[in-house]
């Protein structure tokens, strides 16, 4: 009905020719893979920063190595590498234990790989917001007789979720533009749904510029919501007026 | 290992015998569209904190686009999306520019790397101390003087932490390149892997060359600061 609609208006130029759903589908894909990523990579970011933090030289060490080993390399050579490899070392173990052959999924292969990798970058953004936490917090916590899962669940979290949050968002747009990427690995996301609508219709501009539209509402409507979120978690603070 | 070092070794530093590969490709394409970004992004970040809408607007729409939209769509719009137009090929001049790879690669980075350099640096003007441009006016600089004498130096300087991390993000981004065939350290990353099957080896050595070369950026950078940022340092 839309088709016609469209094309009874003489605008059958931006119909999308069938491939609605399909794009519909690879945004959909998109945005999945982004926000489990981001779940995990939030996860793996409050371990390293904990462990970044923490006076053993066993914990700190590696994460140090962690994070500085994955931001000093770019995000779509170590996609290619955990990738493929993960397979490979996942085939060998199996073979050792003599189990059956387990064949990973491509979507999570692509979320812990993404997950892995922006965990390291997360890691640095939880790490400078506890630090940004006034020290006096915790001694008062302390003092109160508060435990220390206790202590970082009810001070120090809510206070560095504010510190935390414009480096989320920024990572969060890095992620969802990273998850561009995951097309040269083989899922099917939003940049692979376009290729093929375009490489099929002979209209691969018009396509290619739609996706691009697509992302450009997905980082708009996420700004939004971080400025909202951002407004919320900042009660209680002030900036001095200029 | 040893083998596939023996055999893509030059490969992944310079030359598969014909072209220019590897390491030289990629440090070719991050100087090209760091330096156009650059040249582009100081007039631009100027006009970003006009005062005048009509002039801010159209640079700030410009950045909006091109930070919100990831690089590969951008690339594959500059490479695959823009050639499919007919207009485009019938053109003689841009069928010329668009069918060559490098050009389309070296645009995307470009028009990229200057939409977030154009947003450092407009930051930097923009948080500049407001006594230093008074002092300046007091002096009577107005216009492209000031601008020459006073604010560029000023923002330029102080935005060098963040100027350091786009060059290093760039450097990362600059391997969706051998989407477009250029071939750049991870194109013969990938052709070594098709053809040896060393998957982790193949990649790994790729993984290392940009690590050595990100830790060499920072250090260049960390001098520069040394240099142009003593002033901001403690006084002895």
């Amino acid at each position: 009905m839309f088709e016609t609609l469209l094309q009874n208006l003489g605008l059958s130029a931006f119909s999308l020719k069938g491939f609605g759903p399909l794009l519909l589908q690879g945004t959909w894909m998109t945005v999945k893979l982004s926000v489990m990523s981001l779940l995990l990579a939030i996860v793996l970011g409050l371990l390293g920063a904990s462990a970044k933090l923490s006076k053993a030289a066993v914990l700190r060490i590696p994460a140090q190595v962690y994070t500085t080993l994955i931001r000093g390399v770019p995000d779509l050579v170590l996609m290619l590498l955990i990738f493929y490899s993960l397979q490979t070392w996942l085939t060998t173990f199996t073979e050792a234990m003599e189990w059956d052959y387990i064949e990973i999924d491509p979507f999570a292969a692509g979320v812990i790989t993404l997950g892995f990798i922006y965990g390291a970058y997360f890691t640095e953004t939880f790490r400078g917001a506890i630090l940004a936490v006034p020290r006096g917090q915790v001694e008062a916590a302390t003092a109160y007789g508060l435990s220390r899962s206790q202590r970082f669940r009810f001070v120090v979290f809510p206070q560095m979720m504010r510190f935390a949050l414009p480096g989320i968002g920024n990572n969060w747009q890095v992620v969802l533009k990273a998850t561009a990427l995951v097309s040269i690995i083989g899922l099917a996301d939003l940049v692979k749904a376009s290729q093929d609508a375009g490489k099929s219709t002979y209209q691969l501009f018009y396509f290619l510029v739609l996706a691009a539209l697509i992302y450009l509402v997905i980082t708009s409507v996420s700004n939004f919501a971080l400025r909202w979120a951002e407004r919320r978690y900042a009660a209680g603070s002030r900036e001095a007026q200029r | 290992m040893i083998e596939l070092l023996q055999e893509y070794w030059r490969a992944f530093l310079y030359t598969d015998g014909q072209n220019i590969t590897g390491l030289a490709m990629t440090m070719w394409l991050l100087s090209a569209s760091i330096a156009i970004g650059f040249i582009a992004s100081i007039p631009l970040s100027i006009a970003r904190v006009s005062p005048n809408p009509l002039v801010r607007w159209p640079v700030q729409f410009y950045t909006y686009l091109f930070r919100g939209t990831p690089l590969y769509i951008q690339l594959l719009i500059c490479y695959t999306g823009i050639y499919s137009l007919q207009v485009v090929r019938d053109q003689p001049m841009l069928n010329t520019f668009f069918r060559d790879a490098m050009n389309c690669t070296i645009l995307a980075f470009a028009l990229n790397t200057c939409a977030y350099t154009t947003e450092i640096f407009a930051g930097a003007i923009r948080s500049m101390n407001h006594g230093e441009v008074e002092a300046a006016k007091a002096y009577g600089l107005t216009g492209w003087r000031l601008y020459t004498y006073v604010i560029m130096p000023s923002a330029l300087r102080r935005s060098l932490p963040y100027y350091s991390n786009e060059v290093i993000l760039m450097l990362h981004s600059t391997t969706v390149a051998f989407t477009a065939t250029v071939p750049d350290i991870l194109k013969v990353a990938r052709d070594a892997n098709s053809a040896t099957f060393l998957t982790f080896q193949s990649f790994g050595i790729a993984a290392l060359i940009y690590l050595a070369v990100t830790f060499m950026l920072v250090g260049l950078f960390r001098l520069a600061e040394r240099r142009w940022l003593a002033f901001l340092g403690p006084t002895h």
